[in-house]
């Protein structure tokens, strides 16, 4: 066909289209491992919306902040006014914030799981090489490291003001050690419950709630049978009601073996004894949660 | 049948008896069926066994009994293997819409495996090939279905699989959208050397797009066979023309001429709003020639004169015919 008019060539045409094809990918596939610490890291960056909208970042920032202040307040007060101890001990400042804490692992752990099974964005994860457990331990790992984030940064912040009020350096170092292992412990059992209970719905709004009621209700109710148990003289039960909340359950692992002072009545914390059971709960619990996970998304599959 | 049809004769994947039994119900009845490379259609009604059998080709629910293997892996024991050489685009929504696609089809890539620098480029260009360009670094909850539809296509390609698994993906469209993403299937093979599985419950869909189509039902392999085999036997033409006052049937004017000059035409079907059209049966380049010359002859303008293939339906819908009449003759 001789009906084309020749298309005049304009030179030096700046815009043009260049149509590269398509291109195979013959680099590296890096596999299991490599996709588990992907997710991994994807999602502890998003705990503190970290590649999501600016809305997303307001709520976990926040309280990172509301964590550290008070922290920051005791260091300049202790520097300032030339204390010889800090006001707070490392072990109690978990407890004392734990309402943040708690308010942390109810508005991170849906998001964490509970978008991807309302936009069944989990189908997509299980047509690759990952398994269940993979990304079970992913999402686990990533939301305990979110927690020990918020909780180890003011306990740094009272150790580095510490050292600057040239607080004695043995005494602090060993009081930031067990505050550390205390708050890793918390971590981990907060993380655990949190996930649980929002992987059972797809719901967020439902997840927050629940994750809250739980951990408030439960340190509610303990604390108050607590208070009871020792208005009447029964000392002896105040250890064994703290076993049905995960705050009182640090507390008393941490008042048993890491020389902090219980937050319990009286301040009477769990002997060896009975620190050794609270150990074996937590630890129990945290393995609870990591099986109940593993059962929930070998349900959930494709 | 006994006789299975491959293209290029590399087989993808291979079922053997493959059967899945949940309490209830049977979800594949010993399926056993080989596809080659090339664009397969996996055909059924809703609930006939096409997910079952995706699940288990992903390694991910095991047979009750049988055996398959997908890129010559055996899908029992090298399921990883095979996941990280295929890809999925499941039938249901399944994109968070407080993302980018970017973001979302970056993040995929790596949990494929995919380095980070690699799966920023992969996914820049896998997003342009499915068409999509600026709108790809906004949320992913503003877009139509038809922008979605690609993303999720995206994300199953990003990897540059061997072969992907694509559920209904023209579910939800309209007729243009369904187009468009039944040629972006086809360009999956021809333009990047993919091989494709389609899942439809709409026969006529696939008849443009497969090589191959596979239909089940209830669980079991109704037929498998290549499209070309029975799409392009026979060449029909429609022809289509105007009336003039010499001719005020234009339509019938043709029929009569071409009838006397021995070619035999049939009315458009009964399909709605074919009256018009005509159909004959080409041989060759000369029947064109004939209609141009007939046409012209009769002063008549001729609106359209296309080449229609059969609809693998009408082909079905014949065999069956042809077996009833068989069985009549019998009787």
């Amino acid at each position: 066909m001789s009906a084309e008019h020749p298309v005049a060539a304009v030179p030096g045409d700046q815009t043009r289209i260049h149509n590269i094809g398509y291109r195979t990918y013959d680099g590296p596939r890096l596999g299991r491992s490599y996709a588990t610490r992907s997710l991994y890291s994807q999602s502890l960056r998003g705990a503190y919306g970290l590649g999501r909208s600016v809305k997303s970042k307001v709520l976990p920032m926040l309280l990172f902040v509301v964590m550290c202040v008070p922290a920051a307040i005791m260091v300049a007060v202790a520097v300032a006014t030339k204390l010889k101890e800090l006001p707070v001990d490392y072990t109690r400042y978990a407890i004392i914030m734990q309402a943040v804490i708690s308010l942390y692992v109810a508005s991170q752990a849906p998001q964490s799981v509970s978008r991807d099974l309302r936009f069944k964005t989990v189908p997509l994860y299980f047509s690759r090489p990952i398994e269940t457990a993979d990304y079970v331990r992913a999402k686990y790992a990533a939301l305990a490291s979110a927690l020990f984030v918020l909780t180890a940064a003011p306990l740094l912040v009272l150790y580095v003001g510490a050292l600057l009020a040239k607080l004695d350096f043995t005494d602090q170092t060993k009081g930031f050690g067990q505050g550390l292992v205390s708050v890793a412990l918390l971590s981990l059992l907060f993380a655990g419950i949190g996930l649980v209970i929002a992987s059972v719905t797809p719901r967020r709004g439902f997840g927050i709630a629940a994750v809250i009621a739980v951990l408030t209700i439960s340190y509610g109710a303990v604390s108050t049978l607590q208070a009871i148990a020792d208005a009447q003289n029964s000392t002896g039960a105040i250890p064994w009601i703290g076993l049905f909340s995960p705050v009182t359950l640090i507390d008393g692992v941490q008042s048993a073996f890491l020389g902090a002072t219980s937050a319990f009545p009286g301040a009477v914390g769990p002997s060896h004894g009975e620190g050794a059971v609270y150990v074996l709960v937590v630890l129990g619990l945290i393995a609870a949660c990591y099986g109940l996970l593993l059962r929930r998304y070998r349900k959930v599959g494709l | 049948m006994a006789h299975v049809t491959t293209v290029d004769h590399v087989t993808v994947i291979a079922t053997e008896s493959l059967s899945k039994r949940f309490p209830r119900v049977t979800a594949l009845d010993r399926l056993s069926v080989d596809i080659g490379a090339g664009v397969t259609g996996l055909v059924g009604a809703n609930g006939a066994g096409k997910s079952t059998l995706i699940k288990i080709l992903l390694g991910l629910s095991p047979a009750s009994e049988g055996r398959a293997e997908v890129l010559g892996l055996d899908v029992a024991t090298r399921g990883a293997a095979i996941r990280e050489r295929v890809g999925y685009m499941p039938e249901h929504d399944c994109l968070p819409p407080d993302v980018s696609a970017t973001e979302f089809v970056v993040h995929m890539a790596r949990m494929s495996g995919l380095p980070p620098a690699a799966a920023r480029e992969r996914t820049a260009d896998t997003l342009r090939h499915v068409g999509l360009y600026e709108e790809r670094y906004r949320p992913i909850g503003g877009y139509s279905t038809g922008m979605k539809q690609r993303v999720k296509l995206a994300q199953a390609l990003v990897h540059d699989p061997q072969l992907v698994f694509l559920d209904e993906p023209t579910n939800g469209l309209d007729p243009v959208g369904r187009d468009d993403m039944l040629a972006l299937i086809r360009r999956i093979h021809t333009d990047f050397g993919i091989s494709v599985l389609v899942t439809s419950h709409l026969l006529g869909e696939l008849e443009r797009t497969c090589d191959h189509v596979v239909v089940v039902d209830g669980g079991k392999l109704l037929r498998s066979s290549s499209t070309t085999d029975f799409t392009q036997t026979t060449t029909t033409l429609a022809v289509e023309v105007t009336d003039t006052d010499e001719h005020p049937d234009g339509t019938r004017a043709l029929r009569e001429a071409l009838h006397a000059r021995g070619t035999t035409v049939e009315d458009g079907g009964g399909l709605p709003g074919a009256g018009h059209i005509l159909l004959l049966t080409a041989q060759g380049e000369d029947t064109y020639d004939l209609v141009r010359d007939v046409v012209a002859d009769l002063g008549l303008g001729l609106v359209r004169m296309e080449q229609r293939r059969h609809h693998i339906s009408e082909v079905f819908r014949s065999s069956d015919e042809e077996r009833k009449e068989a069985a009549g003759h019998v009787s």
